[in-house]
């Protein structure tokens, strides 16, 4: 697409979605927002990249093959839920480790994990897709 | 406002059967489309409309009944939503793939698997 | 005890994304098999705890019912993750031989897993919305699965599974939505009181329609199963195999849990249905093989016409026909399985699947052509394989309903099943090759001869096991069938006994 406002626009507005995505994923945990609306956003800002500058442009930007990305995160969804087995709590129950004020969970690494598959998925879509018009 | 989303959802899913009744392949896709947002809206209706407060408890734990949706339909619409699209980006690449192989997108005559002739 | 249930759904995926990771490397293949065996390991303690202790539930990240995912294992559930496992990892080694490593880059160990993780996952799930959800897993992991091989014939049998199997997915969630909207809960087991005690019956029996047209296009029943034989020849072989075995037998499973557990009001009408429907399955089915000369498309109508005798038992409802149904269930996945496994070596040996252009298989592959026997005779319901006892259950049950014309039907479609086989075994196995080939076992390269041979005759020795002591496993289906319809441990297993 040859619009130079596009881009030009494409590099911060890239940027500003990865922040925004990672400020939602770790706001989702008490408020609307989590793993999930993150990685479209997050994802949204490479496909807009991919736009403006190409598709292998953005695989560039992207740096890894978004496939392994998905399945990387769908690891981490599971290594999550299977933690809650050393407590021998039933599948999937959160565990918590409380410092001080920082409360960090398996609900976390769970949404993380999420926050990736859907990242390397939308991604792997969108590309494939792009590639073949 | 239940009986005009209801409304909408039936032409939604009347629109979609007429799509979906067109020999090509990517009206009936655009059919399919519609016919599970026409679904989608109507477990939204499901789950009762209100402009009322979110559905979230009060600070000492008490709940807000009659002004609440329901919370649960939405998060089944999202999910719902969400399994639609991999589908839907599936088919759409299925689609591209179909008529680069056969040069046309009529479902009538996609006949390499079943060939019409019968053998004597 | 939530992670017994948790387990055989986990390992699969877990095992995908294994397979994913080590996709360029043989280590891939060996992934996936040996994650198969980790999942019919579970299995086999799941199906134990189930025989020691009745039904058993557990939820999801400690959510209590009916508000969390609840997961459930029965008879009929633990068996059916139980033959999953056994064809999941009797496929996983056949597909050694056949899938090479184009596809295996593609992902074929990964989607091929997280199928066997979708339908596990459907078995064993007591929400009505999570069995969408896992339909859905499996669904995808099919699409994949189908196009892998990505040649013309795969896409034009892809086009028409995805199409009508998304149609199927809308209706789901439509019925699911409205009866959620009608009852305010998914859990199965709340279903149960909440369906029974609703004041709008007729609304209940209508959202039971939609949910049958929905299992039932699942299933491939009567006038929804066209996309069974335009697609299932198209595949590699081994994907068929696990298509044949597993995908239509999820829509009979659901079939028969919310035709039991949860759509109980109206008996006379939705199972009236259910029985005309399932005689036409079974005419349709076999009188559409009668018609092919493709192995593959011959044994894909065959799919259908069985899965009438499954409806069948259902749609008769008594304690007999129940249990025949579960048995059938057992038996067919086993058989259907291997038949397209040999439908796949006999491919690989003549260079055909046209029954036309190939032959001389029993002069020259004797293995094979015994190995065929028992599975196709099982099908057509010889004594003293395992389909015999099938096909007996369900025709004693409908006799001693006094339904003639039913019992006629299913032994009528017993007799054509007979036809169909005798004309593969006739033309694929008795006369010459029509251009003179010999082909032979030892053609294969070793590893591909032991990749190949060695899961058809497991499957092989199950059958006969099966029906030479049917006891066993007739006690089994009782209890399994018994359990289905009386589910009041169902519901005490998963609510609590305070709600009983």
């Amino acid at each position: 697409m040859n619009s130079l406002i596009l881009s030009v626009g494409a590099r911060f507005l890239t940027a500003l979605f990865l922040l925004f995505s990672l400020f939602v994923l770790l706001r989702g945990h008490n408020s609307p927002g989590g793993g999930f609306i993150g990685g479209l956003i997050g994802a949204a800002g490479f496909v807009l990249y991919s736009f403006a500058a190409g598709v292998d442009a953005a695989r560039r930007a992207v740096r890894v093959d978004p496939r392994a990305i998905g399945v990387w995160g769908m690891a981490l969804a599971i290594i999550a839920g299977l933690a809650s087995a050393l407590a021998s709590l039933d599948p999937f129950t959160g565990l918590w480790l409380i410092l001080a004020d920082l409360a960090l969970s398996t609900v976390l690494v769970f949404d993380i994990g999420v926050y990736l598959a859907v990242f390397g998925a939308i991604l792997t879509l969108v590309f494939a897709l792009e590639e073949t018009l | 406002m239940e009986t005009l989303v209801a409304c909408l959802s039936g032409f939604l899913v009347a629109t979609s059967i007429w799509l979906m009744l067109s020999g090509n392949l990517m009206r009936f896709l655009f059919g399919l489309l519609l016919l599970s947002n026409g679904v989608n809206l109507a477990i939204l209706a499901a789950g009762r409309l209100t402009p009322g407060a979110p559905p979230l408890l009060g600070v000492k734990g008490e709940l807000p009944a009659d002004t609440m949706a329901n919370a649960l339909p939405q998060a089944l619409l999202l999910t719902a939503i969400v399994i639609g699209f991999g589908l839907f980006a599936f088919a759409l690449a299925l689609t591209i793939q179909a008529y680069r192989t056969f040069g046309h997108l009529e479902v009538d005559r996609m006949r390499i698997a079943e060939p019409a002739e019968e053998r004597e | 005890m939530s992670w017994v249930l948790a387990l055989p759904i986990m390992i699969p995926f877990v095992t995908a994304v294994l397979a994913f990771l080590l996709r360029r490397s043989r280590m891939g293949d060996l992934a996936s098999v040996g994650g198969s065996a980790a999942s019919l390991v579970v299995a086999v303690v799941l199906i134990a705890e189930v025989l020691d202790q009745g039904v058993i539930a557990g939820q999801i990240g400690g959510w209590q019912a009916p508000f969390g995912i609840t997961l459930v294992a029965d008879h009929l559930s633990a068996a059916m993750v139980l033959i999953t496992a056994i064809i999941g990892l009797s496929v996983a080694v056949w597909s050694l031989a056949e899938i090479g490593p184009t596809s295996a880059r593609f992902g074929y160990h990964a989607l091929f897993q997280s199928l066997l993780g979708g339908v596990t996952g459907a078995f064993l799930t007591g929400d009505l919305f999570n069995l969408y959800v896992w339909f859905e897993v499996l669904l995808i992991s099919s699409f994949g699965l189908l196009v892998i091989g990505g040649r013309k014939y795969a896409i034009d049998g892809a086009v028409k599974y995805v199409t009508l199997n998304l149609i199927a997915t809308v209706l789901f969630l439509a019925g699911a939505g409205l009866l959620y909207g009608a009852t305010g809960t998914l859990n199965m087991a709340d279903l149960r009181g909440a369906v029974a005690a609703s004041p709008d019956q007729g609304l209940m029996t209508l959202i039971a329609m939609m949910l049958m047209v929905a299992f039932g296009m699942k299933a491939a029943v009567f006038p929804l199963f066209f996309w069974l034989p335009a697609s299932y020849h198209t595949p590699h072989y081994a994907v068929s195999a696990v298509f044949a075995g597993l995908l239509t037998k999820v829509g009979v499973y659901a079939l028969l849990r919310v035709f039991t557990l949860i759509f109980v009001g109206d008996v006379g009408y939705t199972h009236e249905i259910l029985l005309w429907v399932s005689l036409l399955t079974m005419l349709t089915g076999v009188l559409g093989a009668a018609a092919q000369s493709d192995f593959r498309k011959i044994l894909s109508f065959h799919i259908i016409s069985q899965i009438g005798y499954m409806v069948l038992g259902l749609a008769l409802m008594t304690p007999l026909a129940v249990m025949g149904a579960v048995f059938y269930l057992l038996h067919h996945i086993i058989v259907k399985t291997n038949l397209f496994l040999i439908a796949g070596v006999s491919q690989r040996l003549t260079g055909s699947s046209d029954l036309y252009a190939i032959g001389g298989l029993y002069r020259t592959a004797p293995l094979l052509a015994a190995l065929f026997i028992i599975p196709a005779f099982s099908l057509a319901g010889f004594p003293p394989l395992s389909g015999f006892w099938a096909k007996f259950v369900i025709v004693r049950a409908s006799l001693d309903l006094g339904e003639w014309l039913v019992a006629g039907v299913a032994l009528l479609v017993g007799l054509l099943t007979i036809f169909s086989m005798t004309k593969i075994w006739a033309e694929a196995f008795w006369k010459a090759h029509p251009e003179g080939r010999q082909p032979a076992l030892a053609d294969l390269p070793r590893s591909a001869r032991w990749q190949m041979m060695v899961p058809i005759i497991a499957l092989a020795v199950m059958t006969v096991v099966i029906g030479a002591f049917p006891s066993a496993f007739l006690e089994f289906a009782t209890k399994g069938a018994e359990q289905l319809l009386d589910p009041a441990a169902y519901v005490a297993a998963v609510l609590g006994e305070a709600r009983r």
